[in-house]
């Protein structure tokens, strides 16, 4: 063996090939639930000033609440402050059971955080850009979403809930 | 043969990383059991308002001050010592080192004031618009600063050795330290120009506002790779010097050890966005290819476990070990620095695969900041990282101050009570964020905690008491360490595991650096520069600061 080669000892050799075909394995599961079963994580959806969202007119979070675009499908519309009081508004809403809900969450100051609990809905609320995921809810019951990043003091008592009906 | 001697200043200087770490470690320290005793309904911050406002004061304390400074400040301590020993020679302009030091120390004081006096109550991600003080942002651009100039004393000594060594095959240790110090003056540029171009000038009233989502940008361009370079130092001891402490054992390989550091170095940088994988401002695309990186940078940890495992085991079988496990027995587990580092290990092996779990694209969906983050990095930066230091501490200190280690078996006893304390705390902290948990809420109080946490959140609690303890008994071996009248007869041997085939025969590509770092600053182009060049171009400076604390 030249001495610019490489020594690569057998186990050791094995082991790499090993661990390259596990690190596939892994990236192509991902993969197929992304592509394949189409779980997704948030995209970029609408810029806003975070100055004048809660409070123009035309902004759909001056007025946030859920609307029903169709029979059973619904867009949410969820504004994240820390001022005054730390909460989501509005602080609960309610759809009937096999629900499709789209939510638009944005924050008029800090950065907030959304996860519904037992969902994959999970995303990081900034203020000046909306985020956007859509759940379909299968089963009744009462669903809390809940402030996943820091805000100030007020920070772990902010929380709403969805409310699935039968 | 004698080992090469460094000179009291220099390990003065080392030494005085070593009293800035510890010292960061001892206050911080405090007040992580905190956090933990009030997730279990144990609420002592009330007691502590004249001094600390609230659990979010004390978080920031414990973030700042055990994930930024213990870390930054031992391992610039550890890698000069590394470079200096291993290339036998001294500093190439001492001074230059001095300078980053101090620089580093009159940062840290700039940031604890605004924190002491709750004016940066903003945690150690510090995410705008939360609005710190100016002199916080000050602190982190010194500590930062300091820590490049330390760096360039590294490599300027390292291009002088090179100078008097021609064609002579780098010492590993000393390659691997400075290619850890490089990896760092990379990586720290995002969070450089985080608070050069947007933190600081608004803190100080210069701009109006800050764009959340670039700056959240930056900020994992650099949070990332922190997190290789709190690890690399401990897989420098653990490849280099563990195997020899363990049992006399050898490198298993000088060239893999090499090769997995250069992939390391390229690609512990572009791929921030696993950490951003739900904001809403970064497109799918590019987080899934982030995504396919981070499966990569797995690799080399990979590589790193077989020939860390391989070493331990020549050390094992060295000592009479038998069988495919009974080795490890042998290993010399009565040594404080080897069962620390051996436990370390072993709990790292659990904190990367939950790291890859986070690190999974969608799989984040279930995670992204729930409790399962804290508990991950507890095995990690906290226990991989932080326990392996204080194991290398339980050497290097000695060393550094000739006085004999202050009785060993509590140093054993240390080590256990942090490998079982983090076991309880960890593992609860990762299930109850599968249950949906938040991090970064006094949970005791929160009010929306079904009873279904309760038995969990318990244990946090019962896992931070043993830390505490652990954490008490660390302290209390260094110092009286740092004044024991009892001086070491000889010289404290600094363990160097020699490789097993001769360095000289590794390749020679792996010991040349323009053609890595080139790879490595195109990857992070390829990677990170449309996307940041969209966000600066549709740049929106909109977020005026606010104090919510």
């Amino acid at each position: 063996m030249s001495a610019k080669n490489m020594h690569i000892d057998r186990y050791e050799r094995n082991w790499m090939i090993f661990s390259a075909i596990m690190l596939v394995l892994f990236a192509t599961a991902v993969s197929v639930a992304a592509f394949g079963m189409g779980i997704q994580v948030p995209a970029p959806e609408q810029r806003v000033d975070p100055n004048t969202v809660a409070t123009d007119p035309n902004s759909p979070w001056s007025n946030p609440g859920l609307r029903e675009v169709s029979p059973g499908v619904y867009d949410a519309y969820i504004l994240a402050h820390a001022i005054p009081n730390w909460e989501f508004l509005p602080k609960e809403i309610t759809v009937p059971v096999g629900s499709r809900v789209s939510f638009y969450v944005t924050s008029s100051d800090v950065q907030h955080g959304f996860n519904i609990q037992n969902t994959n809905a999970n995303f990081m609320v900034l203020p000046g850009q909306v985020s956007k995921l859509t759940i379909t809810f299968k089963n009744p019951g009462t669903y809390n979403y809940i402030c996943t990043e820091y805000c100030g003091v007020g920070h772990g008592v902010m929380y709403g809930a969805v409310v699935v009906t039968p | 043969m004698k080992q090469y001697q460094l000179s009291t200043g220099e390990k003065k200087f080392i030494g005085s990383h070593l009293l800035v770490a510890i010292l960061a470690l001892a206050v911080g320290s405090l007040f992580g059991p905190l956090q933990a005793f009030e997730h279990a309904g144990w609420d002592f911050y009330p007691y502590l308002k004249p001094f600390i406002k609230s659990y979010y004061q004390g978080l920031t304390v414990h973030g700042v001050l055990n994930a930024l400074v213990w870390t930054t400040f031992f391992i610039m301590g550890f890698l000069t010592f590394n470079v200096t020993f291993a290339l036998k020679r001294p500093l190439k302009n001492p001074t230059l080192n001095k300078v980053g030091f101090w620089l580093m120390v009159v940062g840290v004081v700039a940031a604890a004031i605004p924190i002491l006096a709750n004016e940066a109550t903003v945690l150690f991600t510090f995410y705008p618009p939360l609005k710190a003080n100016w002199a916080f942002y000050v602190g982190l651009t010194l500590v930062v600063v300091g820590s490049w100039v330390e760096g360039w004393g590294l490599f300027m000594t390292f291009a002088a050795w090179r100078k008097e060594n021609p064609n002579v095959r780098s010492p590993f240790v000393a390659f691997a330290s400075v290619l850890t110090a490089l990896l760092w003056q990379i990586c720290t540029l995002g969070v450089a120009v985080e608070i050069l171009t947007m933190l600081l000038p608004w803190s100080l009233g210069l701009i109006e506002g800050v764009d959340p989502q670039l700056a959240r940008t930056y900020f994992w361009f650099t949070g990332h790779p922190l997190v290789y370079f709190w690890l690399l130092p401990a897989y420098i001891s653990w490849y280099a010097m563990l195997p020899k402490q363990a049992g006399n054992g050898k490198m298993f390989s000088d060239s893999l050890a090499r090769l997995s550091f250069w992939i390391f170095l390229v690609l512990s940088t572009p791929l921030g966005f696993h950490h951003q994988y739900v904001d809403p401002g970064v497109p799918p695309v590019w987080k899934f290819i982030h995504s396919m990186l981070t499966f990569g940078v797995f690799f080399p940890s990979m590589m790193t476990a077989f020939t860390v495992v391989a070493s331990l085991e020549h050390a094992g079988r060295k000592q009479g070990g038998k069988g495919a496990l009974a080795w490890i027995g042998k290993l010399n587990w009565s040594d404080p620095s080897v069962a620390a580092q051996l436990l370390a290990g072993i709990l790292f092996f659990f904190g990367g695969i939950g790291g890859l779990t986070n690190a999974s694209y969608n799989v984040n969906l279930v995670l992204h900041n729930t409790a399962f983050i804290p508990g991950h990095f507890h095995l990690t930066v906290a226990t991989a990282v932080t326990l392996s230091f204080m194991g290398i501490s339980y050497w290097l200190l000695p060393y550094l101050t000739g006085r004999k280690l202050w009785n060993p078996k509590w140093a054993v006893a240390q080590a256990w009570t942090w490998f079982i304390g983090m076991i309880i705390f960890s593992n609860a902290m990762h299930i109850v964020g599968l249950q949906g948990a938040p991090r970064r809420v006094p949970l005791g109080l929160a009010p929306y905690v079904p009873a279904e946490w309760n038995s969990r959140l318990f244990q946090v609690g019962v896992g931070g008491a043993i830390l505490f303890i652990s954490g008490a008994l660390y302290l209390t071996v260094m110092l009286k360490t740092a004044l024991n009248k009892e001086k070491v007869t000889e010289e404290v041997e600094v363990p160097m595991a020699e490789a097993m085939q001769d360095p000289a025969l590794t390749p020679d590509w792996l010991d040349r650096w323009a053609p890595w770092i080139y790879g490595s600053l195109a990857l992070i182009v390829l990677v990170y520069g449309p996307v940041l060049f969209d966000m600066i171009k549709n740049i929106a400076l909109t977020s005026p600061g606010f104090r919510v604390w």
